[in-house]
């Protein structure tokens, strides 16, 4: 791990319509760190990793990826994005392999494949276990199935940093292993990664630092808080549902 | 052949072929990124143009070029800064369009509505050289972009989002995809009309998804099946002395209905191949052990 700083972010403010959603986020992601972004619903945590990407316009503050400001980087082909899983597929069929292909897209000059981008396709697509389904339709696969075919799509340029949004999300188990022993494969290769997750689930053992959002502002960074007790359960599941400390009781107008 | 003794027959064949290449060619992308009708807007836009190059006395085929795609350039801009009522902007320019060609070509000299006409349901029997050099130089331009640019317009209407960190331009691809399906629109015109241009865009394509799975083949059917139904379509005309534009979009839903039957045995099959594979992997019925496991122990 060295000192140099893949994803940087200073005082970074944005608006989603008239709505401040990050209200001056600081943030460092090291190489081959790996970070977890975590918070609740509403918390900012995507709109964050979405301003990395470009996707949301910043409103005041800095980022810079590798050292670039991120209005001058163009080296896209080192930044692999997984995007929260939209159920909504493409109108017309496409099979596994044509969705990872685009992936490579980014190291692809005008557009053109060659034969050491199809293997690296392959590669992709072994990497997830997913190389048996390479010729089916992506929308004959089942949730998890689909959650790999865009892993291996960020996979497919061969990134230095992965960026994944929600990967756990709505994931069968089986999935979830495969998706753990990809992650861990990248990260001994000496990947970084930024993680949006809701709970740090069977990613934790991965995870160098957590950085906990609510309402837009950085509440903890350092290491991932250790679960305790009934917490530390195998298979149990981290919901809390009681307010901050300090903050107001929740009226539901029910006694009030 | 003696059907193709006749010049006009000759160019309205010429030209119903390219149409039935073009049309589906973008209008995949579009099914892609559900704008199915994309297309039926700037057909309504292009109005304007045919009546404007009617009043100027310019070739309407070149002016509903330039005005349609003006119009599929605001149409882009509008979806990317209209969040809110995006929805109410485009009605106004679809229906300013219409209203915008019936106006200008009432004002032109020894202008009516029946030269509209021709230019609505599409007329193949006056298409004239100087249509036939246009439609040629826009179906060209088509072609190159669908075909040249199609690992990067797939990309782009699959997942925008992503292909914007592949680096891909895609604010310049997806104005590309809107002025590509507006010269489209402006080929098909003289051959379906503008009414009935969407069709040809999307029907063969969502025919051919009855059989595929992979999108080059969706590509490759689509297109088959265009020029199939524009050929069939304009020989027919002839023969039965029926409008090649109507003819040319019932065989095309036709086709849709015909593939949709003969696919449903076809999709059975590849549904039962699928859930064999899985059950070997993953068995469909729960096995319970003949003795309880520690893992059973439920703890208080």
């Amino acid at each position: 791990m060295s000192d140099e700083s893949v994803i940087s972010l200073r005082g970074v403010r944005a608006e989603l319509g008239s709505r401040p959603v990050l209200r001056g986020i600081d943030l460092t992601v090291r190489r081959g760190q790996v970070v977890a972004l975590l918070g609740a619903n509403g918390s900012g945590k995507s709109t964050a990793v979405r301003t990395v990407i470009g996707q949301v316009p910043v409103s005041a503050g800095e980022i810079e990826l590798f050292g670039t400001p991120r209005r001058r980087f163009r080296d896209w082909a080192r930044v692999g994005y997984v995007p929260q899983r939209t159920t909504a597929a493409g109108g017309v069929p496409a099979t596994v392999t044509e969705v990872v292909a685009s992936g490579r897209l980014s190291r692809a000059r005008f557009g053109v494949l060659r034969k050491a981008d199809h293997e690296a396709v392959r590669r992709a697509l072994d990497l997830v276990g997913m190389a048996d389904r390479a010729r089916d339709s992506v929308n004959a696969l089942s949730g998890g199935q689909h959650q790999r075919v865009l892993i291996a799509r960020a996979l497919a340029a061969e990134p230095e940093l992965l960026i994944m949004d929600e990967p756990m999300a709505g994931v069968d188990l089986a999935s979830q292993e495969v998706l753990a022993a990809t992650l861990r494969g990248q990260v001994a290769a000496g990947a970084t990664v930024l993680l949006v997750l809701h709970e740090l689930g069977p990613l934790e053992p991965l995870i160098d630092r957590a950085v906990v959002l609510r309402e837009g502002c950085v509440l903890h960074d350092g290491p991932p808080p250790e679960a305790v007790g009934q917490h530390a359960l195998p298979g149990h599941d981290h919901v809390h549902p009681h307010a901050p400390a300090g903050a107001e009781p929740i009226r539901t107008g029910l006694l009030s | 052949m003696e059907i193709l003794n006749y010049a006009f027959m000759q160019r309205a064949l010429l030209a119903a072929v390219l149409v039935g290449i073009t049309a589906p060619a973008i209008g995949i992308y579009l099914v892609q990124r559900r704008q199915a009708l994309m297309g039926d807007g700037i057909g309504h836009v292009a109005m304007t143009g045919v009546g404007l190059g009617f009043l100027l006395s310019w070739s309407p085929v070149w002016m509903a070029t330039v005005v349609s795609v003006l119009g599929a350039v605001l149409m882009e801009l509008i979806r990317w800064y209209g969040r809110t009522r995006g929805d109410i902007a485009l009605a106004m320019l679809f229906y300013g369009g219409m209203a915008g060609g019936v106006m200008f070509i009432n004002l032109s000299p020894g202008g009516s509505n029946a030269n509209l006409t021709s230019y609505l349901f599409g007329s193949l029997s006056t298409v004239s050289e100087s249509d036939v050099t246009a439609i040629c130089l826009l179906a060209a331009f088509v072609v190159l972009v669908t075909v040249g640019l199609r690992r990067q317009l797939f990309a782009v209407s699959q997942d925008e989002e992503f292909a914007r960190v592949t680096g891909l331009p895609v604010r310049a691809l997806n104005l590309l995809t809107a002025v590509t399906a507006a010269v489209t629109v402006t080929v098909a015109m003289r051959v379906v009309g503008l009414l009935l241009v969407s069709a040809l865009m999307v029907v063969p394509v969502a025919a051919a998804q009855q059989l595929t799975r992979s999108f080059a083949a969706t590509f490759a059917i689509s297109v088959a099946l265009g020029v199939s139904v524009t050929i069939g379509g304009t020989v027919t005309s002839y023969y039965q002395d029926v409008p090649p534009g109507a003819t040319i979009v019932l065989l095309t839903i036709g086709a849709f209905i015909l593939l949709s039957v003969l696919a449903a045995p076809l999709a059975r099959r590849r549904a039962r191949a699928l859930a064999a594979a899985q059950s070997t992997a993953d068995p469909a019925e729960c096995k319970i052990p003949a003795t309880r496991g520690v893992a059973d122990e439920v703890g208080v």
